[in-house]
């Protein structure tokens, strides 16, 4: 038997190091050949990591969290054969595995390695593990008095604890004082027995996340906008009610052969046709050099919800597709983020932003600016409201655009006269289909 | 007026008032006790303790006359004569030495005791009328209400002259030779057969089918037995009309609606008591009350922040010890901590012969409460001491959940259960299960073998 150690890969172009998001596997799990063994992630892109030979596993090298170098030993298995690491550092590593392997047994979390710190965040394990006691359901019927000696309860008023969440280990489910120190120990945790069934009743404990994987590069990215850039916003009411007729008509006509339109790939278009007027929109700004580039191509950035948090897939070449076409691209490129598999290019390089909340998307945003671009576009809901109209009232539909701007170097009447432009097209829609 | 501040002012020396004060004090709360009357309340000086003593003297009377008869064990006398006087002056004293002691735990304390009746200002004011002194003003922070209770009267039989309260059939300075009880609940069945004892031509009166109307009906038919055994006329399913012209005989009405004459040198009119809410001003602090009681929550805390209510003023069951308990909740709550008065059961115990002993649900409650059960009883027939103490009827019956045998309830009657309040309270308040108490090894020979003996058998085990 041999050890078989693998080794952080180099997954793209120029990135030194990964954060290591999630372990697949535990020590002492057995590896099939190409069984995906963690995920890691690259600016925003997250990668799974597949084995290439079959063991079992000694010892992981980091926590989820953890930044770690291209290079780095990310895993070593026991594998059929000599594998890959020499005997002397066998002996050594067997030793910390074997550990690990039986801490896992114990159902505890495995430890991160001791020469792994360098300051970089974990995430949290509890500070006192919760025996198997808590973990258990409460077995007792809604208003059913939970069993428990007189000094047990007198102890648990006087702690504040309510006596009903706790779990009796006793006979018959009575509550014993060492419940008590169980349920005191895990009640900073977010745990079954530790939230109360009362909207009026207290609540206690707190529970720490760790900022890690996607939700860091997000907080960073945004901190790193908002510090950076000046921003200022601009909202606009736009009469999207021809707009969504056209739409209506097109999906009617068109739907079965071309698929449906939403009013994103309209919009797209619009952004497309306002920056031919509108350079100093399609563009980054190097702060650091202090040079603006205006960009040719319009790759639009959508900003993505997706369960891990936002990502910013981008359109490529949005001036050179047709609705239909954007529209389909849209899904795709929503679809992959979701799922995560999204590539690195798909994930950057954008020249503009779009941000839209659909439905929910409110009356009025402040979009944070995708850093270096120098404008975000925020669409807000559609809402039907009764509007003048040669002096009569008539219903009409209407949305606003929040938009955003880098005051640096776009000033407000820019703004301005970009956004009119955009809401100039959307409420004439025939002109987003001139050439 | 003079006047004075103090932080806790608790109204009425009884058990539950006492017991405040003495925790408040003990706590470095500064307590102000007052009380119109005397020291320990109902319970020390006209119920608990002078009823048990005249009960004993009664007990030990009539034992040595059945020996005197020639009784079964032994032992021969000549007939005995009963002191009467003698007998309260004993008693008297035994009231006097523990009300003696309530006022030493008070001063050793340091609670202010004052002896006055209280009239309520409002919430954190008190006025009281102290005997040949001016009236005096106190001040609070905190107002407990420990009033008490007093006999229930009947319209048609208002006490006075021959219809007596419990209060006066303690103290007749003479064995009546008729005394008719009306009512048969735990004071008028102790009363009723003390007097019995003493000498007295006893007949109970009850509108009710059955004596201990409250009670498990199988307490009740082990009593019934005994009253008819020591000579007491039942008379079950009939109401008390009044008394007769004469005033030596009470008209009772039957189930049948039939009239008939009991002859009665004194009558005692034992149908219950009301809580003390009135005559001391309480109407001016405009509580939520439950019917005649003051509502108070699990901390006896009453609708008027900072005023607190605990004992026979807040209702059922109307006993000392839960005042007791109560008092001391109180006073821990006011020092800060967090109490509250939730016991799973509170004890009953009667003091007749058979003693009975009820602590937690009946099976009828049990049920009621879609509680699945199980249940045994283990009669005293079979139990040694039970039978040395020339006891053998009555039983001890045990009441457990079926799913996980968790002890709900006991009932017992037998001679000398009073004493098994203790363990069947244990139980229900440690959270028992029947497997615990078949499995604790119980002193032989005791009445206590009865009760492990009724666990068993509620789990098919029986041994005996």
């Amino acid at each position: 038997m041999g050890q078989y150690t693998i080794k952080m890969p180099d997954i793209g172009e120029g990135i030194a190091e990964v954060e290591l998001v999630e372990w697949r596997v535990r020590p002492g799990d057995a590896v099939a050949e190409d069984q995906v063994l963690a995920d890691v992630m690259t600016d925003k892109a997250t990668v799974e990591i597949p084995s290439p030979v079959a063991g079992t596993v000694l010892e992981l090298g980091g926590q989820p969290g953890e930044l770690m170098a291209v290079g780095a030993e990310l895993i070593r298995l026991e594998v059929q054969g000599e594998g890959n690491v020499k005997a002397q550092a066998v002996a050594a590593a067997s030793a910390a595995g074997a550990r690990e392997a039986m801490v896992s047994r114990e159902g505890a979390p495995a430890l991160p390695p001791a020469d792994k710190g360098s300051g970089a965040p974990r995430s949290v394990q509890p500070a006192n593990p919760v025996p198997a006691a808590t973990a258990q359901p409460i077995q007792r019927a809604p208003g059913e008095r939970p069993i428990a000696s007189p000094a047990v309860r007198s102890r648990a008023w006087e702690l504040g604890i309510e006596l009903r969440f706790v779990h009796g280990s006793g006979p018959a489910g009575r509550i014993t004082h060492e419940d008590l120190d169980v349920y005191l120990a895990s009640r900073g945790q977010s745990s079954v027995a530790s939230r109360p069934e009362s909207a009026w009743a207290q609540r206690h404990g707190e529970e720490a996340i760790p900022v890690i994987g996607l939700r860091r590069r997000i907080a960073q990215k945004m901190q790193e906008a908002k510090r950076r850039i000046p921003h200022f916003s601009y909202v606009e009411e736009v009469d999207v009610t021809e707009l969504e007729a056209l739409r209506a008509a097109l999906n009617k006509r068109y739907a079965a052969g071309r698929g449906k339109l939403t009013l994103l790939p309209l919009l797209a278009r619009a952004v497309v046709l306002a920056v031919a007027d509108f350079p100093q929109m399609n563009a980054r700004f190097d702060d650091d050099a202090g040079v603006v580039t205006r960009h040719a191509p319009v790759h639009l950035g959508m900003a993505t919800q997706t369960d891990a948090g936002l990502l910013v897939p981008v359109i490529r070449h949005a001036e050179a597709l047709d609705p239909w076409a954007c529209a389909r691209e849209i899904a795709r490129l929503a679809q992959a983020a979701r799922d995560g598999k999204a590539s690195r290019d798909e994930l950057g390089g954008s020249t503009l932003t779009i941000s839209s909340l659909g439905p929910l998307g409110g009356i009025v945003t402040t979009p944070v600016i995708n850093h270096p671009e120098v404008a975000i576009i925020g669409v807000n809901r559609i809402v039907e409201r009764p509007v003048l109209r040669g002096g009569a009232v008539v219903a009409r539909q209407l949305m606003n655009l929040s938009s955003s701007f880098d005051h640096r170097v776009v000033d407000g009447m820019e703004a301005a006269q970009f956004i009119q432009a955009i809401r100039a097209l959307l409420e004439t829609p025939a002109l987003l289909f001139v050439e | 007026m003079k006047s004075r501040s103090t932080t806790l002012l608790v109204v009425g020396g009884g058990p539950g008032g006492y017991v405040a004060a003495l925790r408040a004090a003990q706590l470095g709360i500064a307590t102000t006790l007052v009380e119109g009357d005397r020291l320990g309340g109902t319970c020390l000086n006209i119920g608990c303790i002078p009823s048990k003593a005249l009960i004993h003297v009664a007990e030990e009377f009539d034992s040595a006359r059945r020996s005197a008869a020639g009784g079964r064990i032994g032992i021969q006398l000549q007939p005995p004569r009963l002191d009467l006087g003698q007998t309260h002056r004993w008693k008297d004293s035994v009231v006097a030495r523990l009300t003696g002691g309530v006022g030493a735990l008070l001063k050793k304390a340091g609670v202010q005791v004052v002896r006055g009746w209280a009239r309520l200002e409002d919430g954190k004011t008190a006025t009281v009328e102290v005997p040949d002194e001016e009236p005096l003003r106190i001040r609070c922070e905190h107002l407990l209400l420990a009033t008490g209770s007093v006999p229930v009267a009947l319209p048609q039989l208002p006490f006075g002259g021959p219809v007596l309260s419990s209060t006066e059939a303690l103290a007749l300075p003479e064995v009546p030779r008729h005394l008719v009880v009306v009512g048969a609940g735990y004071i008028g069945l102790e009363l009723g057969m003390a007097w019995r004892k003493l000498g007295a031509e006893v007949a109970i009166v009850e509108v009710a089918d059955r004596v201990l109307p409250t009670y498990d009906e199988a307490l009740g038919q082990v009593l019934q037995a005994s009253l008819r055994r020591m000579g007491v006329t039942l008379h079950l399913g009939c109401k008390a009309e009044g008394l007769a012209q004469d005033g030596r005989a009470l008209r009772v009405r039957s189930a049948q609606a039939d009239e008939f004459v009991l002859p009665a040198d004194r009558v005692l009119a034992a149908v219950g008591r009301r809580p003390r809410a009135e005559g001391f001003g309480l109407e001016s602090l405009r509580l939520d009350m439950a019917g005649r009681a003051v509502r108070v929550d699990a901390q006896c805390r009453t609708s008027m922040r900072n005023v607190w209510a605990i004992g026979d003023l807040t209702g059922e069951p109307m006993l000392a010890h839960r005042a007791m308990a109560q008092g001391e909740v109180v006073a821990e709550a006011i020092a800060g901590h967090k109490r509250r008065f939730e016991p799973l059961a509170i004890p009953a115990v009667c003091f007749t012969d058979p003693e009975v002993v009820a602590v937690g649900r009946t099976a009828a409650q049990a049920a009621e409460a879609g509680i699945e059960t199980l249940s045994a009883t283990f009669p005293f027939a079979a139990n040694g001491r039970s039978l040395s103490m020339e006891g053998g009827e009555g039983f001890v019956r045990v009441l457990a959940r079926r799913d996980n045998h968790m002890v709900l309830g006991w009932q017992a009657v037998g001679r000398g259960v009073s004493e098994l309040a203790a363990a069947f309270s244990y139980a229900i308040e440690m959270g028992a299960r029947l497997e615990d108490v078949a499995g604790i090894v119980h002193a032989h020979p005791t009445l206590g073998e009865a009760v492990q003996e009724a666990a068993l058998r509620a789990l098919g085990r029986a041994l005996h």
